[in-house]
């Protein structure tokens, strides 16, 4: 076609054109990159606003890594292909899988790999439809949605279902597989889920695994850690830990560890919550005392050690 | 007189336009979803200047971020409809407009027949003018085939 006599509104406008072999970008320092995109920022940011998850941190690093490194090729007219950037997250219940998941929408819009970094969450019910025909145009609406940005797909092996043969799961992995083959551009797909039971989703569907490029798993937070996190929990909702009371709690945190059902900063959170319980129904009973705003924001040691947790292992 | 003498249909924004190229249509796209517009495809093999309304091709895309999922829709469409007139709807749903605020042509047969007058003696010496579509003449699945 010849060059358009016309211009649409909305249309960038036609650069000069410019002599074959010239470079199109200016920068040519990985410094150069890292102004341009603010992508320091979001690194200052992560270390301060996520505790611990040091490898999560390394990989996210090594993928801004890489995209840096490609625009300086690209400026260099060096054919540069986008990397698959699909992930699964993997670790124990509260690991943070959801919050980091959150985030690398955002980190990767900033890197510029994504367009508009949004993200789109689901679970199952979202996928998969209950009736034959359903499926398809369920998926596709929502990956639809999700283009230009992320699809993060929360407890993603219940999508696949081995006791029911006739079960629709199937049908939305394959949809699902396709798209994150053909459209890689578009939008970046993340599973996450709890370690044994991802595994062997991988397991039974290998095309998936395959079309993953970033497996990453999450540790469980040590104890100094998750103390560290309760106090940004509270600080977020304007309560501190009174006289005693944080070494209270590292106590608790030591003994609520070794039970089962831990579920790293879930419990961390469920455990300061009961104990905002117990210090409102403890200022609650003193009817005449006139409260002030420090009194209204402090958890004492008493409020944490009526837990069930410090009963049951001392009978 | 010929009255369209490119022999094209001009229905819409941008049709007396050579035809959008897909850069263009995802350009128009993505201005239709930053005001927030919910984008349909639809498609029809009879471009009467009454018809009005087109076959949908799927839902509706209301919640969208980005034209790549509406672009995957129209490319959906394409091969399933290479010969017949395909358009883009954009709906606004604010409240007391609710309705289609942009619509383009983005598919077309190689080979539009256009319309003919036909004129019906009606009362003496009075005529009714109608326009008619020559694809119509020909039964749905030839119409546009070559």
């Amino acid at each position: 076609m010849p060059k358009s006599m016309y211009a649409i509104p909305g249309a960038p406008v036609p650069k000069p054109e410019t002599p074959a072999g010239a470079v199109a970008g200016s920068a040519r320092t990985v410094g150069e990159v890292l102004a341009e995109s603010q992508v320091e920022a979001v690194f200052e940011e992560l270390d301060r606003d996520l505790v611990g998850l040091a490898p999560v941190k390394q990989r996210i690093r090594d993928i801004a890594a890489l995209l840096v490194i490609d625009k300086l090729r690209m400026n260099l007219g060096l054919a540069a292909q986008a990397p698959s950037l699909h992930m699964s997250f993997t670790g124990n219940p509260g690991t943070g899988k959801t919050t980091v998941a959150m985030r690398m929408a955002q980190i990767l819009h900033r890197l510029g790999y994504v367009r508009k970094g949004h993200l789109v969450a689901v679970t199952r019910d979202d996928l998969v439809g209950q009736y034959i025909g359903h499926t398809a145009p369920k998926t596709k609406e929502v990956l639809k949605k999700a283009m230009g940005g992320v699809l993060f797909i929360d407890e993603a092996y219940y999508l696949y279902r081995p006791e029911n043969e006739r079960d629709y799961g199937q049908e939305a992995i394959e949809i699902l597989l396709q798209v994150m083959e053909n459209q890689r551009d578009d939008l970046v797909v993340i599973l996450a889920g709890y370690k044994d039971r991802m595994d062997t989703f991988f397991q039974s569907n290998p095309g998936l695994s395959s079309r993953i490029a970033h497996h990453i798993d999450f540790p469980d937070y040590a104890v100094a850690e998750l103390l560290q996190i309760s106090e940004r929990m509270l600080q977020a909702q304007h309560y501190h830990f009174g006289k005693g009371a944080a070494e209270v709690f590292e106590r608790y945190l030591n003994l609520r560890v070794a039970q089962p059902h831990f579920a790293n900063a879930r419990s961390v959170r469920n455990a300061l919550d009961r104990a905002r319980l117990r210090q409102a129904s403890r200022l609650f009973a003193e009817r005449d005392r006139v409260l002030g705003a420090d009194d209204l924001s402090t958890l004492t040691p008493q409020d944490i050690l009526a837990s069930r947790v410090f009963q049951t292992s001392n009978p | 007189m010929m009255t369209n003498p490119t022999g094209r249909i001009t229905q819409g924004q941008f049709s007396f336009l050579p035809d959008l190229t897909d850069a263009e249509i995802t350009l128009q796209i993505e201005y239709g979803l930053r005001k927030g517009y919910a984008w349909s495809v639809e498609y029809t093999d009879d471009p009467h200047p009454r018809n009005t309304y087109w076959e949908m091709f799927g839902m509706p895309m209301f919640d969208l971020a980005d034209a790549a999922g509406v672009m995957l829709e129209l490319q959906n469409c394409r091969k399933t409809f290479p010969n017949h007139y395909i358009r883009m709807m954009a709906f606004d749903s604010t409240r007391n407009v609710e309705t289609i605020v942009m619509s383009f042509i983005v598919n077309r047969p190689a080979n539009e027949p256009g319309f003919g007058l036909v004129r019906q003696e009606v009362n003496g010496r009075s005529v009714h003018y109608t326009v008619h579509s020559y694809a119509t003449d020909k039964p749905e699945s030839e119409r546009y085939s070559g």
